[in-house]
């Protein structure tokens, strides 16, 4: 393939990374920019998406698209609640002091990983796709008769893959009008901006952490269930998400939602380009320096406010 | 007996026993033992930084592995001898924790834990990349006949064991100077209040740069003697788990006391050993300590001990 | 002889003026109080001297060289030692450690020892030196401070409001301190207590709005009707 629809292609593969990533990050960005806390096992939360996923589509049968829409509903619920637990139970007790908490959310990390090895084991499954229609796509050229189009060889993508894109996009619409226009957007944002004044004004603050807390585990687990049908469901799968998260989330800018969407699709798409041309290790390489640089010397990132 | 002489007693008599063992362990804990007090050493240097300082840093196996390879890379492709090598092992150390030192003390908290969980990352990965030389993952084995140390054969358990002793004895005597001279004051000082420790005319940052610059060579020279001691170098220690341990190792036994590291490597070490005869998740039982202590003794043992019976231990 | 001096000194707050244009001079062995009303400026202003806040103009000198570039751990060194609005010892020291970290700046050894108790002595703590900071009363750990301040042995003694929640006795005690201080040491308090300031001050500045409002004796400002006007308000 020449070098422009390999570009396509793999902009549209960085496409459905970028959608996922965002979801997944989103939930990350969340959690610090309301709580002012780093989550760690953030990444197992996403496995644990994909995993039960699987456990559910196992247990339905059927129609993939029965067990997937299932999937779609369940995962993220028992992940936000078993996140929610942990809130309540650990972080609580803790008092949300950052570093305390970062100790405890890598044990949680520990402790969630191993468990998912002990029942689900080592092995990575897949779970089917509701639908996966191969797409060819078009590619365009001016040759010697004008503009002109074909389809070159190998130039595709699926209809699942495409789904995958616009569901992420209707979810982060969603929670961004959550933030924005519900009570529950707003009592989020009135204890993200002043934590003491929420408590005095009578906001069940603890609540709303352990609330905050759920929700950003479940959009990392809808995440992993959308891609679970591309990728696998493995229990170390949450490495990758938990560090990919952290780098949009702080070159984004922490607690700022649309700097983060913005990385995302940055991230995503500079992800499937870059490898193109570097090796992914290379290019991970330069990812993590990156961020260390940020931190260190415009540590709001590129979006963020100077206050975090 | 004044606090001075009780703590020296206590800490050369650790010493002591330690050297003794070397003669009444059977072979399987004696390797262990060997392995344990490597560790510990690596646990001393993380305390430094962590316990003394308050600077919690989960990029310290960037310093481990900067010594191990460090060590490794020389004897393997350059052909040195281990005193060599380890010296450069010990300096790669050094020199990596002064440079990530200059970046990452502009930042504090969480965000200086970032910061070094990426560099350290990146280091891991640099390894990964430069397989050719390293071995990557799968790492490189020091073979017995490079690691004649001055003639002496260090894959014999009873040098080995010396040896460890020796560079955990160095550490650890360190550590105990270190804490109780004006520096280590200071470095206490910092911890518990930067601002008003400036503001009494001390320059913060240049502590801090040493606390830790001393921190990374310890960690380096664990690093160096692990590889040396126990024949391989592999990109695992310088993955994120590694950074993890000595946090945990230091958290269970006591941050900010002098034999806190060395206690809680020796237990954490016995504790997924015995684990591990009932599952192979034995991350199981380091998640649940790492919960567990952070909730409830976040002194850690040696900690405790301190607070509540022994008030004068270092 | 001036020993502090200040020119134009200013600090803007993304568009809240805090200091605006400030001149001031101390002379050796003065007691100045710095006086005004909440939000004047003065824990600001003393920041700038002391190097805590970086101006956002303006210059500094102490004992007649320029420190406005000087970082605040280079201007203790150079003399000045300063205690905080909110008490700021380290808790889980003990007092005597609380000192020591401060006398360590300028002694070595024994010395260090000896100097820790004097401090602790002359502001009548020395029964407590092994006492853990965070355990004394408040107003043991405002004198506390001052001994930290003390055992520097500092040309200058900036004291930000220290006899706020202090009972009336430990305010008569700190004032018997003060005089004696003043013999060894020039001082600069930050003060809303208006007694202390009336007996122990020598000048008087006022400040308001971050402007120099007033200047002068304790009796000259007590009488100046702005001064008043300041901090009872107008109309």
């Amino acid at each position: 393939m020449e070098l422009g629809p390999y570009i396509l292609l793999a902009s549209l593969e960085g496409a459905v990374t970028a959608a996922v990533l965002a979801l997944t990050a989103v939930g990350l960005s969340l959690v610090f920019g309301v709580m002012r806390v780093v989550n760690i096992a953030h990444g197992e939360f996403f496995m644990l998406g994909a995993v039960i996923a699987w456990f559910v589509a196992q247990t339905v049968g059927g129609h993939p698209a029965l067990g997937f829409v299932a999937a779609l509903v369940i995962a993220p619920l028992v992940v936000g609640g078993i996140a929610a637990a942990a809130d309540m139970t650990i972080l609580k007790r803790l008092d949300y002091d950052p570093e305390r908490t970062i100790v405890a959310t890598i044990g949680l990390l520990y402790i969630i990983q191993q468990l998912t090895l002990m029942t689900y084991g080592p092995e990575a499954r897949p779970v089917e796709a509701p639908f996966n229609q191969r797409l060819a796509l078009p590619w365009f050229e001016w040759g010697e008769e004008g503009f002109e189009f074909y389809f070159p060889w190998g130039l595709s993508t699926t209809t699942y893959k495409l789904a995958v894109i616009v569901a992420a996009g209707v979810v982060l619409v969603g929670v961004w009008l959550m933030m924005a226009r519900t009570r529950i957007g707003l009592l989020m944002r009135a204890t993200q901006a002043d934590r003491d004044m929420a408590l005095a004004f009578g906001i069940p603050v603890e609540r709303v952490y352990a609330l905050v807390f759920g929700i950003g585990a479940a959009l990392a687990a809808l995440a992993a269930v959308l891609i679970v049908p591309i990728q696998q469901a493995h229990y170390l799968m949450g490495a990758d998400p938990l560090l990919l998260s952290f780098i949009v989330v702080i070159i984004g800018g922490l607690g700022s939602l649309p700097g983060t969407v913005v990385a995302a699709i940055f991230i995503g798409l500079s992800d499937g380009i870059i490898s193109v041309f570097f090796s992914p290790t290379l290019a991970k390489i330069l990812a993590t320096l990156l961020v260390g640089l940020v931190l260190v010397f415009r540590p709001q990132g590129l979006f963020g406010t100077r206050s975090s | 007996m004044s606090a001075t002489a009780k703590s020296l007693t206590l800490h050369l008599g650790l010493l002591a026993v330690l050297l003794a063992l070397q003669f009444v362990l059977p072979a399987y804990h004696h390797g262990n033992l060997a392995r344990i007090m490597v560790l510990a050493s690596y646990a001393v240097g993380y305390n430094i930084l962590f316990g003394y300082t308050g600077l919690l840093s989960l990029g310290h196996a960037l310093f481990f592995a900067a010594g191990m390879y460090g060590m490794g890379l020389t004897i393997q492709h350059a052909g040195f001898t281990p005193a060599p090598a380890l010296i450069v092992g010990i300096l790669a150390g050094a020199v990596v924790a002064a440079g990530l030192a200059l970046l990452a003390l502009r930042t504090t908290g969480v965000a200086f834990l970032i910061v070094t969980l990426m560099f350290a990352q990146a280091g891991y990965l640099t390894i990964l990349y430069f397989g050719e030389y390293t071995r990557g993952d799968e790492g490189f084995v020091i073979q017995a006949f490079d690691r004649m140390l001055w003639g002496i054969d260090l894959s014999n358990p009873e040098n080995r064991y010396f040896a460890a002793w020796g560079l955990f004895a160095v550490c650890l005597l360190i550590c105990l100077r270190l804490v109780r001279a004006p520096f280590g004051k200071t470095l206490v000082a910092i911890r518990e209040n930067e601002e008003r420790v400036r503001m009494l005319g001390y320059n913060t940052f240049a502590h801090k740069l040493g606390a830790m610059v001393i921190s990374g060579t310890i960690s380096a020279a664990a690093g160096a003697f692990y590889g040396l001691l126990f024949g391989y170098a592999g990109a695992s220690f310088a993955s994120v788990q590694y950074s993890i341990f000595p946090l945990l190792w230091v958290l269970l036994g006591g941050a900010g006391t002098v034999l806190g590291p060395f206690v809680g490597t020796l237990f954490m070490f016995y504790l997924i050993d015995l684990s591990s005869g009932i599952t192979t998740a034995y991350l199981l039982i380091v998640g649940l300590a790492l919960v567990l202590l952070t909730l409830f003794a976040p002194q850690g043992l040696t900690g405790e001990l301190r607070r509540r019976v022994w008030r004068w231990l270092p | 002889m001036t020993l502090l001096s200040t020119r134009g000194l200013s600090k803007h707050f993304d568009g809240l003026k805090a200091v605006t244009d400030v001149d001031f001079d101390l002379n050796e062995g003065e007691v100045r109080a710095l006086i005004g009303p909440n939000g004047a400026g003065k824990t600001t202003l003393v920041g700038m001297i002391c190097g805590r806040i970086p101006p956002s103009s303006g210059r500094v000198a102490f004992d007649g060289a320029d420190i406005t570039a000087l970082p605040a751990h280079k201007r203790i060194l150079r003399g000045m030692a300063y205690t905080f609005q909110i008490t700021s010892v380290f808790a889980r020291l003990p007092a005597a450690e609380n000192v020591a970290l401060a006398a360590r700046r300028r002694l070595q050894g024994e010395a260090v020892e000896a100097a820790v108790d004097e401090a602790l002595g002359r502001v009548g703590l020395l029964d407590r030196r092994d006492e853990e900071a965070g355990n004394l009363s408040y107003g043991h750990q405002r004198l506390l401070e001052i001994a930290m301040g003390l055992v520097q042995r500092p040309r200058l003694l900036i004291l930000d409001e220290p006899t706020q929640g202090l009972a009336d006795s430990e305010i008569d005690a700190f004032k018997a301190l003060i005089r004696e201080l003043s013999a060894e040491a020039t001082i600069l308090l930050i003060e809303h207590n208006m007694s202390v300031v009336m007996e122990t001050a020598d000048r008087v500045t006022v400040l308001n709005f971050g402007e120099v409002l007033a200047e002068g004796t304790p009796a000259e400002i007590h009488a100046n009707d702005a001064v008043q006007a300041a901090y009872l308000g107008t109309g």
